[in-house]
């Protein structure tokens, strides 16, 4: 026996050093595993489910009868519902180009954004940052009515084109397309400039300098230097607006018209207009299943940056 | 280094930031408008607020929030900074990765698809066990979930910079790990521990999606009776509503950043007054 032990004294205090980071590590370990993770588990079980008129409304997957024989019965209508009828198909495909398009415009503008951000003096930093992140925590339920009050054919933006004499018929915004992209662009602008501005921050500006000491001109050097260091944060970013977008059901619903039927709106139907729950089990499933590239792209860029 | 920010720049940022407040101050300013007519400006009054106090519907959603904001950032703060705790302490731990990514998946995941799911969990949990009914409590279970996250992630990112060597020393000096922590390191992330505190608090208060799915019949949250107005299109006392809840949610997102930026500094000053 070592020494150590000999005056590591009661049994009890040697078991509580062993095993003591459990205590720390197991509630929110649990707490996530019960009400995040297995969630997911219920959801793919139900899928397989069938629609039954009783409490909860769907069939069991696995009875056991009387005999103590363990019954299995998958359903798998729900998913060749999903591949049958266009309307799934056709909404993941035009949430996908929505959100795709809008991912490009957020990073078009927030890329120049958090470059200027990064290059102002510490001071101005943390001040500019407020400013961004300000409007990053408030609800995008209030922040997409309060566009709606710009962009209606009575709103602001028409109100004053009008008085300027540059149109003479009000636009309309409000329920087409653009509304839908408007709205995304300004509710997930902070999302794209908070990683960039985080991995611009850390640039090595002497890289830069030795770049046009070399005879780069300060474009070249732009392509050559910032823009592969500012990687892990351009694809955080896009992530962060990417995944979230294409679940948008609140922008759609609010702005958007009968023809911006994405997916989180066609989910959201389901579930509170036909109440047929394996069906919307399905759509939810099949809907994660091609989010999992994206969301391990995004959390291999964001471990990384955090621990850099 | 900071010496040139180019016109060009200072012009996009000066736009983005136009984009991102100027919806946000017409409608506080039509909050204001003493005409029912929502695109008439008739005048400063503040009818729409005095409206609004008269509201049963508003005023009973608004108390339930602000109690489930309450119980949801206390305990998505214990819970956060347990799990920032492990994942920095501990490097080694079975399950370390599983813990990770359930840290940072609720960041992404489309709210629609955690929603959908936890209403199924909180179903099948009702049939099995008779327990939770829906309504304040699952609400409350499904914020906690989510607001770990963000919680983790800023404590994280704080006990990442704190100087473990008090800790240390003051475990030299014979206090048990635990004493330890809360002597000294505790102290430092407490700043992080606050501001978290009211980051989940407006994120619970916020939040519309994940409260539709899980919650029953009769608790209707704040968002969610905003949601069912909102849809009849713009009007005044939903003005009036909304530039409250932003000023509130702004003064919890001002404390917040103000505490952490006083901590930051110092930090900052006691490395300095240490390499001296």
């Amino acid at each position: 026996m070592t020494p150590g032990r000999e005056l590591g004294a009661k049994p009890r205090g040697e078991w509580l050093k062993r095993h003591g980071k459990w205590l720390i590590i197991l509630p929110p370990m649990l707490y996530l595993l019960a009400f995040f993770l297995i969630p997911f588990a219920f959801a793919l079980v139900i899928s397989f489910a069938d629609t039954a008129v009783r409490v909860p409304p769907f069939t069991d997957i696995v009875s056991i009868s009387p005999d103590w024989h363990i019954h299995l019965t998958l359903n798998l209508g729900n998913f060749q519902y999903l591949f049958n009828d266009e309307v799934y198909g056709l909404s993941y495909v035009y949430s996908l180009k929505t959100a795709f398009f809008s991912t490009v415009i957020c990073l078009l503008i927030g890329y120049p954004m958090a470059y200027a951000i990064a290059r102002t003096s510490k001071s101005t930093q943390s001040v500019l940052l407020l400013i961004i992140i300000l409007p990053f925590w408030t609800s995008f339920l209030l922040r997409v009515y309060a566009l709606e009050g710009i962009i209606r054919e009575t709103g602001l933006l028409n109100s004053t084109l009008l008085w300027l004499g540059i149109i003479h018929q009000p636009l309309q915004i409000m329920r087409t397309t653009l509304a839908v992209y408007l709205g995304i662009i300004y509710s997930y602008l902070p999302f794209m400039v908070l990683p960039l501005f985080a991995t611009l921050e850390k640039l090595d500006h002497s890289l830069l300098e030795a770049a046009a000491d070399l005879g780069s001109p300060p474009w070249r050097a732009f392509i050559d230097v910032t823009l592969p260091l500012s990687m892990p944060g351009i694809i955080a970013g896009s992530m962060l607006v990417f995944i979230p977008a294409i679940g948008e059901f609140v922008i759609p619903t609010l702005l958007g018209g009968p023809d911006n039927l994405m997916i989180g709106r066609v989910l959201w139907d389901e579930f509170f207009g036909n109440r047929d729950w394996p069906v919307a089990s399905a759509v939810a499933i099949a809907f994660l299943v091609l989010l999992v590239g994206p969301i391990a792209l995004y959390q291999h860029y964001s471990t990384k940056q955090l621990e850099a | 280094m900071q010496d040139r920010v180019s016109p060009f720049l200072i012009t996009i940022l000066s736009i983005g930031i136009a984009i991102l407040y100027i919806p946000i101050l017409v409608l506080i300013g039509y909050s204001f408008n003493a005409s029912a007519l929502v695109s008439v400006w008739g005048g400063f009054s503040t009818t729409w607020y005095t409206q609004l106090m008269h509201n049963d519907q508003i005023l009973d959603a608004a108390w339930l929030s602000l109690e489930i904001g309450v119980v949801v950032s206390t305990g998505a703060v214990i819970l956060g900074t347990l799990a920032a705790v492990s994942l920095v302490r501990f490097k080694m731990f079975r399950g370390r990765l599983l813990l990770t990514g359930m840290v940072n998946a609720p960041l992404v995941m489309p709210e629609i698809i955690t929603g959908i799911t936890q209403l199924l969990l909180f179903i099948s949990m009702l049939h099995l066990l008779s327990w939770p009914h829906r309504g304040f409590t699952t609400i409350v279970i499904a914020h906690i979930a989510f607001c770990t996250a963000y919680v983790t992630i800023t404590v994280q990112s704080r006990l990442q910079s704190a100087d473990r060597s008090l800790e240390e020393a003051a475990m030299d000096l014979g206090s048990g790990p635990v004493r330890a922590f809360m002597d000294t390191t505790l102290p430092i992330i407490a700043p992080a521990l606050a501001s978290s505190w009211l980051l989940s608090f407006t994120l619970s208060l916020d939040d519309l999606v994940i409260s539709s799915f899980v919650s029953g019949p009769g608790a209707s949250t704040l968002p969610m009776v905003i949601f069912s107005k909102v849809k009849l299109g713009v009007s005044p006392d939903v003005n009036a509503l909304a530039s409250l809840i932003i000023c509130l949610v702004g003064i919890c997102v001002l404390v917040a950043g103000h505490l952490m930026r006083r901590s930051e500094r110092q930090r900052l000053l006691d490395a300095q007054m240490a390499e001296r």
